[in-house]
């Protein structure tokens, strides 16, 4: 038993979520509560098969190259294949999922009030859908599992977000399906090229014509930026974020948009890196102008939810900065950064979560002076609200300056620039915090707010824990990686 | 057991606790204040402030154990860590966490723990009232950590942990009293205007750690201060713009122009925050970085020109502003900034050990002066305006005899602290041959003995205005008055470990920290001039200290006949030279403009929203459309198309 798990641990920890969707459709309406129980059991079931996975993973490491490999034929006759396994990046990724799933769970307890079973079976899918995509090491496989993770999403902000949720989710289909689409050209054109190998570790071998690969780059690249998001495809975000119920947002920013940089890292880049020379200063440029503008207009928006949407995008910027910077500083940085913006930004959410289901308002005019009344609330978001400004001690910071020593490294004036955007992440963190907490209580209402509940506090207290473990010590999270991100830089050529 | 425990203690351990016993205290105090909000339960005053003020006091009482230590030292006299872990690096380095004492951070760690305890004892009387007692002190001790973090830490990047971490906690304790939004405003903008200069200090390290990398070895620490102090003539290259990086980051921290701002408005912090954080601790940090990197401060004389001029015309500016303010706390905070002023200026020549001299002397007599505004703020119910106060003195005898030794000091008479130390730094510009700027200094000077005695005229002497508070509180805090006194003895003796030789003295803290500075950068000056220019500077601020003690105090009348007779000038210094409504036009509004209307409005919501996103709908609905009305379903159209299709298609291949 136990050696027959060890050996099939990725699939495992891929498919349990599954498992968990099945009892709850089977869950009779009436006691459709027990949806939120089931839920939560197995996504922590499938959190600790992770942990397991993870200790696997350190005994079984080799330096270089993909360990927990299982490769079945799929579909034999066009030689599509279930082709997974995992280096120390995938593996820090499908953490990060089962870390923040059962949070998002959590955080939904008594937010989601209509058609629970759906809701909970959606987010259960897109569990499935995140964890195949990072460990899927066949092309088609990928597009699979990327796709699965996309329906659920549509749904859960279409069905159970705000007021404008058919808009926002209407758009985050449309760009997205935009990009798949051209992803899925260029999959078959690489396809057809390789002689027909859907395989990425054979695929890492061949050398494309360099026209083509310039193409299928390109394809590939504008998917993989619209999920990101770069500038200037990012606007389906801000409305996607602000429209989705708690655990939406939560799973959006912590792991939906780490799937497009993962994209980058797993395919678009290593498969075609002739092509990547090439874009390399358009993609730095993109990603620094996303930092500075993406902070920017979040300095300025009215909604405290659009804000920290619009953060997001300035975060991302670093990561692909760091990325794109082709140095091992950078793409240490990018690593971290997925990992700590995945920990601070779904914090982020989950508080404005646990707000806005008190005060049923995201203004941020409508608040003001609340500090007083919920000290205990107050002095989370505080704490998580200067993790995410990259306070050094806290997680975000050494991502934040790894991934700036590459873009520095790689042109001095794209680190400069960059380094604008610490500057405005403390404004504009720091000027919510002051119109949200600060002052006298202006609205009635926040005068008898309710403080946090133990409920809470559970969801917050390991995401605040792991943001001072972070930032203490990132080699946690930077020795499992550092190999796989040698072996990412010879690919590139580096 | 008592034995074995001793065993464990090694210099390494102890250098740890250090740093570690203010974290502890702010975690105990932090726990208790939250969990206070929640229950029945309050911790008692006696009990947050005993943790609070004992763990700073021990961590003084070790480094003053390895101050002796490292005196006995044959030939470093530093104790060090070494490394205890590798924080991050790439493949060819590292950056490793380890303390480190030295000359240098002795003397800041014996000054940081030193004054900050007795701040924290004070502290236990002035907050006595306050709610957020032990909220309070866990700030208070959280900023002590990470300020023996900056100065303790050996290498750049952790240097900047503690950097950014005193930011936060200035941060906090400026807006600690955040009902009040004007205060919670102060505060960010103290973080801000900081985080602006560590946009510098972060891109000075990189020039640093892209110019050092060629040299490592896998696992080499390069961004430690042996590491770099070793090879600094790698640095050459980049020098100039790494050190001006740098320096703006110092003129954040250190409040210097452009970006000394924030420092008048963090006076809405409680008193003995000011007094510990805004006077004698924090804003030293940059004049301790550039003395810390001396080695390749002095690869870059331009940036030296810069500091020097900088530090010389924020001396001078600030002080400008110091003479009209009617808030006791904004004179001292510009005050502040022009002290600090002078510190740069002596870097910018090249006297390091002399501006670190001035940094112990300042801490000293300005916190004192802070404490001592404090019990006087205190006894006025909290009124700072000094138009409301006068004829203090026999009321509060014991603040007015401390605050007016403070005075001494600060305005340079012999023998209080300051006298030494500021004598020494224009002695140095004038000695190292830049006239002009000794002369705005030596002017600046006097200025500062004009307005601190005018503070003192006006809170001390004259009569009570009527309109301010009708009691005044008596002074009978021990823990307040305790703080003032060592304090003011300090500020008395506090400068004879720097009496030049020229005056008989042996200049103890020059030869202590000689080892760690380039020998000096010009040639020592004549002793006889050295010592005739200190009788001239004492004089040149008895001058001054005596017509403000006149005018405030005798003749109130002449002050505000001087006032009316220059009034553009009086406006213009009481409007703070408009620098901050300056800022706010011509940097925040055109961001805030660009980013609302350009950025939002127009870039994402019409550009890439309606034309880009829209447009491609619209363009899709549009095919969608011709192809609807293809479909007519009567066969001459779907002939007529054929036939056109024919006829181009058959045209394309014959052309």
């Amino acid at each position: 038993m136990i050696p027959w798990i060890a050996s099939h641990i990725l699939t495992i920890t891929i498919f349990l979520p599954l498992v968990g969707v099945l009892p709850i459709m089977m869950l009779p309406r009436r006691f459709e509560e027990g949806s939120r129980a089931i839920a939560l059991f197995f996504s922590l079931i499938t959190f600790i098969a992770s942990l397991a996975m993870w200790w696997l993973y350190q005994i079984n490491a080799v330096d270089n190259g993909f360990t927990l490999i299982e490769q079945h034929p799929w579909i034999p006759t066009l030689n599509f294949q279930y082709f997974v396994g995992i280096d120390g990046v995938s593996l820090l990724m499908i953490v990060l999922t089962t870390l923040l799933i059962p949070l998002a769970i959590l955080g939904a307890w008594n937010e989601i009030k209509t058609r629970r079973k759906e809701f909970m079976g959606l987010i259960l899918l897109t569990e499935v859908g995140l964890l195949g995509a990072f460990a899927a090491l066949d092309l088609f496989l990928f597009y699979v599992f990327w796709e699965l993770m996309l329906i659920p999403m549509y749904f859960l902000v279409g069905i159970w977000g705000g007021k404008h949720r058919i808009m926002a989710a209407m758009k985050l289909l449309i760009y997205t399906l935009f990009g798949s689409l051209l992803m899925l050209v260029a999959i078959f054109v690489v396809y057809a090229k390789s002689g027909y190998q859907m395989n990425l570790i054979d695929l890492y071998q061949m050398k494309l014509d360099p026209g083509i690969q310039l193409w299928c780059f390109m394809a590939f690249a504008l998917a993989f930026a619209i999920k990101v998001p770069l500038w200037p495809v990012h606007t389906w975000l801000p409305d996607a974020h602000t429209e989705a119920p708690t655990a939406g947002s939560v799973i959006l920013a912590g792991v939906f948009l780490k799937v497009g940089a993962y994209g980058f890292y797993r395919i678009a880049m290593p498969l075609f890196p002739d092509a990547v020379l090439q874009a390399q200063p358009l993609l730095m440029s993109l990603s620094v102008i996303g930092i500075v503008v993406g902070a920017l207009v979040a300095m300025i928006q009215p909604d405290m939810k659009r804000l920290i949407a619009y953060s997001s995008v300035s975060h991302m910027g670093f990561v692909m900065l760091g990325l794109a910077s082709l140095t091992t500083e950078g793409v240490e940085g990018a690593v971290l950064q997925l990992v700590n913006h995945g920990i601070s930004t779904g914090a982020l959410f989950l508080l404005i979560g646990i707000i806005y289901s008190r005060t049923h308002t995201r203004q941020i005019s409508d608040y003001g002076g609340i500090a007083k009344v919920v000290p205990w609330f107050s002095a989370a978001f505080i704490f998580v609200a200067l993790s995410s400004a990259g306070l050094p001690g806290l997680n975000n910071f050494v991502g934040e300056f790894l991934t700036l020593m590459g873009g520095f490294a790689y042109g001095k004036v794209y680190g400069v620039i960059a380094a604008i955007g610490v500057i405005l992440g403390a404004a504009y963190l720091l000027w919510l915090v002051e119109r949200v907490f600060f002052g006298q209580v202006t609205n009635e209402h926040n005068k008898t707010l309710k403080d946090l509940n133990p409920r809470e506090l559970t969801l917050l207290i390991p995401l605040m824990l792991l943001m001072v473990v972070f930032g203490v010590y990132p080699k946690l999270l930077l020795d499992p990686c550092m190999g796989s991100i040698s072996t990412f830089l010879q690919l590139m050529g580096r | 057991m008592i034995e074995q425990l001793l065993q464990h203690i090694s210099i390494p351990t102890l250098m740890c606790l250090i740093p570690l016993l203010p974290l502890l205290g702010a975690i105990a105090n932090g726990k208790m204040y939250l969990f206070s909000t929640r229950s029945q339960w309050k911790p008692s005053h006696a009990l947050s402030g005993t943790i609070a003020v004992v763990m700073p006091l021990i961590s003084f009482l070790i480094v003053a154990v390895l101050f002796y230590i490292a005196m006995g030292l044959e030939d470093s006299h530093s104790v060090s860590t070494g490394p205890l872990f590798t924080w991050f690096g790439g493949t060819q380095w590292a950056v490793t966490i380890g303390l480190k004492l030295d000359q240098l951070s002795l003397i800041m760690a014996l000054v940081v723990t030193g004054v900050g305890s007795l701040i924290h004892l004070y502290s236990v009387g002035y907050m006595s009232h306050d709610d957020g007692f032990a909220k309070y002190f866990a700030y208070l001790n959280l900023f002590l950590f990470f300020m023996l973090l900056l100065i303790l830490g050996d290498s750049l990047p952790l240097m900047f942990v503690g950097w950014e971490g005193v930011g936060l906690c200035s941060y906090l304790l400026i807006g600690f009293w955040f009902t009040d939004i004007e205060k919670a405003k102060a505060g960010k903008k103290a973080f801000i205007v900081n985080r602006i200069g560590d946009f510098g200090f972060v891109l000075g390290i990189f020039f640093i750690w892209q110019a050092l990398q060629p040299t490592a070895q896998p696992g080499d620490a390069i961004l430690s201060f042996s590491y770099i102090s070793t090879h600094a003539a790698f640095l050459a290259p980049v020098a100039t713009a790494a050190t001006l990086l740098l320096f703006l980051g110092a003129t954040g921290k250190s409040a210097q122009i452009p970006l000394y701002v924030w420092l008048p408005d963090a006076m809405a912090g409680p008193t003995p925050v000011s007094a510990l954080i805004h006077a004698a601790t924090m804003v030293t940090a940059g004049i301790y970085m550039v003395a810390r990197l001396n080695f390749l401060f002095v690869l870059a004389p331009t940036t030296l020109n810069v500091i020097a001029i900088v530090g010389c015309a924020t001396a001078f500016f600030a002080a400008t502003m110091g003479l009209v303010q009617d808030d006791i706390k904004k004179v001292l905070a510009y005050s502040t900034v022009s002290q600090l002023g002078f510190m740069f200026l002596a870097l910018g020549v090249g006297a390091f050990s002399v501006a670190i001299f001035h940094v112990m002397t300042h801490a000293f007599f300005k916190a004192l002066l802070f404490l001592g505004s404090g019990s006087v703020i205190h006894a006025m119910d909290g009124e700072q305006r000094l138009s409301m106060y006068g004829g203090l003195r026999k009321h509060l005898p014991v603040t007015f005899t401390t605050f007016l030794i403070g005075t001494l000091a600060i305005a340079g008479i012999w023998p209080f602290a300051g006298f030494f130390s500021k004598d020494a730094i224009l002695w140095h510009v004038y000695s190292s041959g830049h006239f002009w700027l000794w002369l705005i200094a030596t002017l600046a000077a006097g200025l500062t003995a004009f307005y601190m005695f005018r503070l003192v005229g006006l809170a001390f002497f004259g009569k009570r205005n009527p309109a301010g508070p009708h009691h005044v509180h008596p002074e009978n805090s021990v823990t307040m008055l305790l703080p003032l006194v060592v304090l003011a003895v300090l500020s008395i003796i506090g400068g004879w470990v720097g009496v030049p030789h020229a005056m008989g003295g042996h200049d103890h803290i020059m030869t202590w920290l000689a080892p760690l500075f380039p020998t000096a950068l010009h040639e020592a000056g004549n002793e006889s001039t050295e010592l005739f220019m200190g009788l001239g500077s004492m004089t040149w601020g008895a001058i001054w200290a005596i017509i403000a003690w006149i005018l405030y105090s005798q003749h109130r009348g002449w002050a505000d006949q001087m006032a009316a007779r220059f009034k553009r000038c009086y406006t213009l210094l009481v409007n703070l030279y408009y620098v901050d409504q300056i800022y706010d036009a011509v940097v925040v509004q055109p961001l805030l403009w660009f980013s609302r209307s350009v950025l939002w409005q127009t870039v994402d919501a019409v550009l890439i929203d309606k034309i880009l996103v829209g447009g491609s709908a619209r363009i899709a609905r549009l095919f969608g459309r011709v192809g609807t009305a293809m479909e007519t379903g009567l066969v001459p159209h779907y002939v007529f198309l054929l036939v056109l299709g024919s006829v181009v298609v058959l045209g394309w291949m014959i052309l």
